[in-house]
């Protein structure tokens, strides 16, 4: 393995770098690691590669959006990340510290929130039971945290007697958020926020995750809706088939032909590779 | 059939209910966490019978009890029929179906993993305690404790319903309110997302078992108390409570009870009517019947998972 490189400098030099960086195994630690850092992660299912090696860091405090189509392996990335899935080769690093191997279950106590592709709240649970179910890992739940969720959501305080599958799907999502935000994530890991919901619904989801985000939470977001993830992200990343084909800053992917192309329907005429 | 018949049989039918509620727990337990139908339930409940029965021939109960003795024999025989009856699910759960969840085996396999840990288990049983009945040792005398409408409630009948209440309070309370069963009821939604929340799906699904177990053990000791126990014992009853559970909406606790109570009290009834060569008919009709119109059950309810 190579020497790490400066994702920094990726940034500084404001170009949307296509390269894959590395590192060793002993620059871990310290606090120039990142909160979290998948090194050539390769992922199976069966005998399909379904990551082909990728890269990704997320710095304390950013937003990083990660796009691509469908298949692309975004949910899979995202599962590698909090030990759903268990990479053949590569690894898992929070805070440089090697997590992979470490089961969900107590990854959550790393500080890992993850909402999951289609919200899956517990669809016979009230909402409040939602909520303690996502402070599962204390022995009880923070009123404050409850108090913050019901603050950024007030629909969910208004219905926090009702059973969750009755819940729009709007609702749904927020109660996912909620849900994770429950357990005091440092790092919260959305698959799809979006997905199935109306315009003004979404906007309103973004609003939120971006005051989440203020208010001290990194977010990893996987978004088909390009543009509204590069609105709110720092940083993004492309994944195709496997393979992580460009990273950037979010204005530059943003502005960038080939992701107005592929993922902003708009016609370009552009170098497509 | 008389009021005075009515009655009666209301009375049989309502301490057998008892007995099918509490072992249709154990069912609706296991599948609700693993989508798993542990027909080794049955041994469990088996298991529990011999293990109050052998713990009281242990202590030679006294020719005369007093109330106080009678008491502590029939709480021994209850917590050991319980205890053994949570250990033999609990290595049930650990031997026979962790490893398959370990592979991700076909439902199918575990099926008939199942219905081959219930017919070692009960062949165990046969070899160990020999194939013949063994009589209940005799803890109280079981007379009339008081008169309703003309029935007679002796203190055996009393017994079987007042602890078979006192357990389905106690099973209700833990999935319903502690932390433990929000952990069951969230595997048994959607076990994936419950791990993300921070829940660790094999001491849930362990502890499950260990529940269900408690359950049917003092169940097979409660049955042993109106009858013998033997190594075939758990077979009918556990077929009925399986039933109970399906005739409640399997996965639902309440369901399960409600199926028990209902099952109990049709059987006892077609008996009186029909004769005893009828027995399950009735309860299995009434099943069919239930099912004809309501697939998933009385209280079963399908809130569709969302995406």
């Amino acid at each position: 393995m190579s020497d790490r490189n400066d994702h920094r400098t990726t940034e500084g030099a404001g170009r949307v770098s296509t390269e894959k960086s590395t590192a060793t195994a002993s620059d871990a630690a310290g606090a120039e690691a990142p909160l979290l850092e998948l090194r050539d992660l390769h992922v199976f299912y069966g005998a399909i590669e379904a990551l082909k090696g990728i890269n990704l860091s997320v710095r304390t405090g950013e937003v990083v959006a990660l796009l691509g189509a469908n298949g692309a392996g975004k949910s899979t990335t995202l599962q590698t990340a909090s030990g759903m899935i268990a990479p053949r080769q590569g690894g898992v690093l929070l805070h440089g510290e090697r997590v992979d191997g470490i089961a969900s279950h107590e990854l959550v106590r790393f500080g890992i929130g993850h909402v999951p592709e289609g919200r899956r709240v517990f669809a016979r649970m009230s909402v409040l039971e939602n909520l303690h179910m996502g402070a599962y890992r204390f022995k009880r739940p923070d009123p404050r945290d409850l108090e913050r969720v019901f603050h950024l959501f007030p629909r969910l305080a208004e219905r926090r007697k009702q059973v969750a599958g009755t819940l729009s799907g709007g609702e749904q999502q927020m109660l996912a958020i909620g849900r994770a935000l429950m357990g005091k994530p440092e790092l919260l890991l959305l698959d799809e926020p979006s997905m199935g919901l109306a315009p003004l619904i979404v906007q309103q989801i973004f609003d939120i995750l971006k005051e989440i985000n203020e208010q001290g939470t990194t977010l990893l977001l996987v978004e088909q809706n390009a543009s509204r993830a590069l609105q709110l992200a720092n940083r993004g990343y492309v994944l195709e088939t496997g393979e992580m084909v460009m990273e950037g800053p979010a204005g530059e992917l943003l502005a960038d032909p080939r992701i107005r192309a592929a993922y902003l329907g708009e016609h370009v005429e552009a170098e497509h590779s | 059939m008389t009021l005075f018949d009515f009655w009666d049989v209301l009375v049989l039918g309502v301490v057998l209910g008892s007995l099918y509620a509490v072992i249709a727990i154990g069912y609706t337990l296991v599948y609700g966490v693993l989508q798993l139908l542990n027909f080794a339930h049955s041994e469990v409940f088996m298991t529990g019978g011999f293990g109050g029965v052998i713990a009281l021939t242990l202590v030679v109960p006294v020719a005369s009890p007093s109330l106080a003795q009678s008491a502590g024999y029939v709480v021994l025989g209850i917590c050991t029929g319980a205890l053994l009856g949570a250990t033999v699910a609990f290595f049930l759960e650990k031997v026979a179906y962790r490893p398959l969840r370990r592979r991700n085996a076909p439902r199918l396999v575990f099926l008939i993993t199942a219905i081959g840990a219930s017919f070692f288990l009960y062949n165990l049983a046969g070899k160990l305690f020999g194939r013949n009945a063994m009589p209940m040792p005799r803890m109280y005398e079981n007379r009339t404790v008081f008169t309703i409408f003309d029935t007679t409630i002796n203190i055996t009948q009393l017994l079987i319903v007042g602890s078979g209440v006192l357990m389905l309070l106690i099973v209700d309370h833990v999935v319903n309110r502690t932390k433990l069963g929000s952990g069951i009821r969230a595997v048994a939604q959607d076990p994936e997302v419950a791990s993300l929340m921070g829940v660790n799906i094999d001491k849930v699904v362990s502890r499950t078992f260990v529940l269900g177990g408690l359950m049917g053990g003092a169940a097979g000791f409660l049955f042993g108390t109106t009858n013998q126990v033997f190594y075939t014992m758990g077979f009918l009853p556990g077929i009925t409570a399986f039933a109970a559970a399906v005739l409640g909406g399997i996965g639902n606790v309440r369901g399960a009870m409600l199926g028990g109570m209902t099952l109990g009290i049709v059987e006892a009834f077609t008996v009186d009517v029909f004769g005893d060569a009828w027995r399950y008919v009735g309860a299995f009709g009434a099943l069919v019947l239930v099912l004809m119109f309501r697939p998933t059950g009385i209280l079963g309810e399908r809130v569709a998972r969302t995406a």
